[in-house]
């Protein structure tokens, strides 16, 4: 056992250092890390590229411009000009306006529904429960953000659609508020989840004060942890909506995709992200049509993009206050 | 129990000498070290005390250069190993000439044997061959009795005397000539504490050895030259024996008789 | 007075405790509907079968060996460049650095955008662009890599889940213990050294966690994969790395909105739907569980 010869040199072996290798190892981690940045930049521009011929190519614009995008359009022949969404007609016309009154319509709906509903099971989770109800709804939250949206689009569609349907007496059967209620499913893991976060980064000694006071633990839940975490909240609301108006699959399967521009809750709607879902796949590369929907996902990505800088400045803030106070 | 002279060490008789001569260190705009000039050779101990926050430990850290590994710290002055500024040196070959034992014992989350060998394998040609340094180093920190059946348990199992023993041998592995001991017997039992101590009598034959402690008595009972640092000053350094008997500063002489506020 | 308080604070706590039933409430219908329907069909045949007769028969064993191509070609590239992500900010760049920031930032962000905006990407940087480039340049122009391929959906899915990955590295790089780090550079270990035999095997259970997050998210995700190489139905297995595959939630999409013959093909499409929620569960529960140990091991290591 002791015959083999140690190969160590205690004077010599700053010569197999292995610098080399940590070298290597430096470029190629530092490498990997400005990729996130790379890409992100990279998603600007290749979008954005795609997008900008309907500001800058002539041939381009006599179909799609940012006039007929926003403006009301004349189908011709002294028609009354109106806001259509119709690419693929003789005359195709790429108003964006049903497009965008149906994604905040369902993007509203469905935060109305998700926001209460995550804001107080994560006041209850960190404030009241017991440890076994801690420990159900939290792994439940997880399981929920779990569920590929294309499985809460086909419930919606399939099943949720029949039922409310039948509840109600809708004409559409996708409309909005099916496609909302789905898609509030999307947003309440991640309001959910921010929010927590706030509640139990408030310090133990703004409750242990609000308590010795003789304060119950619903006036401390409410007057001293809610105001304490009210930015972090907020934030979840916003990271929330940005979650919301991005989602594609639920609102591709469940909202009956028509361009109709109505704030009824009960039409039929079609969705930015579901519009480029469903012609994606069928537009000549190239075509005004094409542009246009890029021009709509660089849209999304700009609006999307300033939701979450503006989210998680807040949310760093916020935490930033607290760790100062505690 | 005596631990056999290493050959190689016959061969290479270095003088060896660490030591600073006026470094500075300064974390923003508050000065930890103000200017120290000391130094350490074979055959000694220097023992560091003084109360927390005097830069001990920051001293210490400046000898292997771990000090670089946190940014906030602006390091002056020169520090030197045989003469040498150790910014000359490569890092890594630095630290396994300095050897260092933490305040806490920190055995690596692997096998006593892994941890013996985890710095020899770093360098070294080949993943095994090394019985003979581990026995050498565990005999050389008093552990051998008990390790040589525990070489494959988790480090983690041993009691934080042992644990601290292993950190010991871990160091000496390397054969370093100088080790920097970080109040190494703070949270030990006084039979362990009596073995490091016995070990390092043992050790100073062949390196230098530089002891931070918080505890003046064994600085009293373990070192040749002790110094003391106050607020990130050098205040006294001399023989221990004459520093212990005869301080000349006073606030040396509050601190030691423990009348230090 | 006393009375109305207490009044007030039941009636709140009431709500929130309804509001944790509600959102149970929708898990359990969702997740029973789909099990009550979908759990008569899904038998062996109907795994190992190609579908048949106009996906009325038969069964989904093409979308589930597309998936599952799709996803490890996935982890190839979503582990290394996460990982490294997650290690460049802990252990290499100063904490509280700008570049830190704007990495973290970069991050969170790209977990921002819409799944359908990868899709985008995916088709105009890796088709269009890299794939179209390879062909002219290394194919002459014929058309070999410029297409929808499972090579570039699966390229899509690593950069949509990569942000998965470097969280939960991170989250297990943050509780190991950083006298581990020094001792390792005191003993004369080079950063890398230190990262390789200290931090990595320690880490392994949080790089597992973040893997299976991201295989899972990947392996359930539609948008993205819709123009970069998902197909409704193919006769062969996808051989090469330019081959289109099929996969299961597209297989889901596709059935559910242009299938000719709904209700023929309900079985069929509740069980496909059931072995996708199956799959997506198990991996996140093994990765909750992992997960759980490794925060156990943060509370009491210290």
């Amino acid at each position: 056992m002791r015959d083999r010869k140690s190969s160590y040199r205690p004077m010599h072996a700053a010569g197999r250092s292995g610098a080399w290798g940590d070298r290597v190892a430096r470029v190629l981690i530092t490498g990997s890390a400005m990729l996130a940045i790379v890409s992100l930049i990279l998603i600007f521009i290749f979008i954005g590229k795609e997008a900008l011929p309907i500001f800058t190519s002539a041939e381009i614009q006599e179909e799609a411009n940012i006039r007929n995008l926003f403006l009301p359009q004349s189908a011709g022949g002294g028609a009354a000009a109106e806001y259509t969404w119709q690419p693929v007609s003789e005359l195709p016309k790429y108003s964006i306006l049903p497009l965008l009154v149906g994604t905040l319509k369902v993007t509203i709906i469905a935060s109305l529904i998700a926001i209460p509903l995550a804001v107080l099971a994560a006041l209850y989770t960190a404030e009241f429960a017991p440890t076994w109800a801690r420990e159900t709804v939290k792994p439940a939250i997880e399981l929920l953000a779990g569920i590929p949206s294309v499985v809460v689009g086909f419930f919606c569609l399939m099943v949720l659609a029949d039922w409310l349907q039948g509840a109600f007496g809708w004409t559409f059967r996708l409309n909005a508020m099916t496609a909302g209620i789905g898609l509030s499913l999307a947003v309440i893991p991640i309001v959910y989840t921010v929010c927590e976060d706030a509640f139990s980064s408030v310090p133990q000694a703004y409750r242990d004060g609000s308590v010795a006071m003789g304060a119950s633990s619903w006036q401390t839940a409410s007057r001293v942890v809610l105001p304490a975490a009210m930015p972090g909240v907020l934030a979840a609301c916003v990271l929330g909506f940005g979650r919301a108006i991005g989602e594609t699959m639920i609102v591709l399967m469940a909202s009956g995709n028509a361009a109709i521009l109505s704030w009824l809750p009960t039409d039929s709607i079609r969705t930015f992200s579901a519009t480029i879902a469903a012609e994606l796949g069928e537009v000549v590369v190239g075509s005004p049509h094409y542009h246009v929907l890029f021009f709509i996902g660089a849209f999304l990505f700009v609006i999307t993009f300033a939701i979450n800088l503006f989210g998680h400045w807040w949310v760093g803030r916020l935490q930033k206050k607290l760790q100062g106070a505690s | 129990m005596a631990d056999k002279p290493n050959p190689r060490e016959a061969e290479t008789p270095a003088p060896c000498e660490i030591g600073t001569e006026q470094l500075r260190v300064r974390a923003g705009k508050e000065e930890i070290l103000k200017g120290i000039t000391l130094s350490a050779r074979r055959g000694e101990i220097v023992s560091i005390i003084g109360p927390a926050g005097a830069g001990k430990t920051t001293f210490l850290r400046c000898l292997n250069r771990m000090a670089e590994l946190d940014l906030d710290l602006a390091v002056s002055g020169r520090v030197l190993l045989d003469g040498r500024p150790v910014g000359d040196l490569n890092v890594a070959a630095l630290r396994r000439q300095v050897g260092m034992v933490f305040s806490v014992p920190t055995p690596l989350p692997m096998t006593v044997y892994e941890n013996l060998v985890f710095g020899i394998r770093l360098v070294a040609r080949g993943r095994n061959g090394f019985d003979e340094h581990v026995e050498n180093s565990l005999r050389a920190a008093y552990l051998w009795d008990e390790m040589k059946d525990r070489l494959n348990e988790p480090a983690r199992n041993l009691s934080g005397g042992q644990q601290q023993r292993l950190c010991l041998a871990r160091s000496l592995a390397l054969e370093p000539r100088v080790l920097l001991l970080d109040e190494p017997c703070s949270g030990l039992d006084p039979i362990s504490t009596a073995k490091i101590e016995e070990a390092l009598q043992e050790l100073k034959e062949r390196l230098a050895v530089i002891l931070v402690t918080n505890n003046v008595k064994q600085a009293a009972r373990a070192s040749d030259r002790t110094a003391f640092f106050l607020f990130g000053e050098l205040v006294e350094l001399g023989p221990t024996h004459r520093l212990f008997t005869t301080p000349t500063h006073p606030r040396t002489a509050d601190y030691i008789t423990g009348r230090f506020g | 007075m006393a009375d109305r308080t207490r009044l007030v604070g039941g009636a709140f706590q009431s709500l929130c405790i309804l509001a944790c039933v509600l959102i149970i409430l929708m898990l359990a219908v969702i997740l029973g509907d789909i099990v009550v329907h979908g759990l008569g069909t899904v038998t062996f045949s109907f795994l190992t079968k190609a579908p048949e007769t106009g996906m009325t028969g038969g069964g989904i064993f093409p979308a589930i060996f597309g998936t599952f191509a799709l996803v490890v070609l996935m982890t190839i590239a979503v582990i290394p460049l996460g990982v490294a992500t997650a290690i460049y900010m802990h252990e290499y760049a100063p904490k509280r650095s700008r570049v830190v920031q704007m990495v973290r930032l970069a991050i969170q962000n790209l977990a921002g955008v819409p799944a359908i905006v990868f899709g985008l990407f995916g088709l105009g940087f890796f088709i269009e662009f890299i794939g179209r480039g390879m062909d002219r340049v290394f194919y002459g122009g014929e058309l070999v890599y410029g297409q929808p391929a499972i090579v570039w959906a699966a390229l899509t899915m690593a950069l949509l889940t990569m942000p998965t990955v470097v969280v939960a590295t991170e989250e297990a790089l943050r509780a190991i213990p950083q006298s581990y780090r020094e001792v390792a550079y005191s003993l004369g270990a080079t950063r890398w050294q230190m990262i390789r035999c200290v931090v990595l095997p320690q880490a392994i259970g949080g790089i597992l966690t973040g893997g299976i997050l991201a295989v899972s998210r990947g392996s359930g995700e539609v948008a993205p994969v819709m123009f970069t190489g998902a197909a409704y139905f193919l006769p062969e297995l996808p051989a090469r790395l330019n081959s289109q595959f099929m996969e299961l939630g597209y297989h889901v999409y596709v059935m559910t909105t242009q299938s000719p013959d709904v209700e023929a093909t309900k079985p069929i499409l509740y069980a496909t739907v059931l072995v996708l929620l199956a799959l997506t569960f198990l991996l996140n529960f093994s990765a909750i569980m992992i997960r759980a140990q490794i925060r156990k091991r943060l509370r009491h290591g210290r």
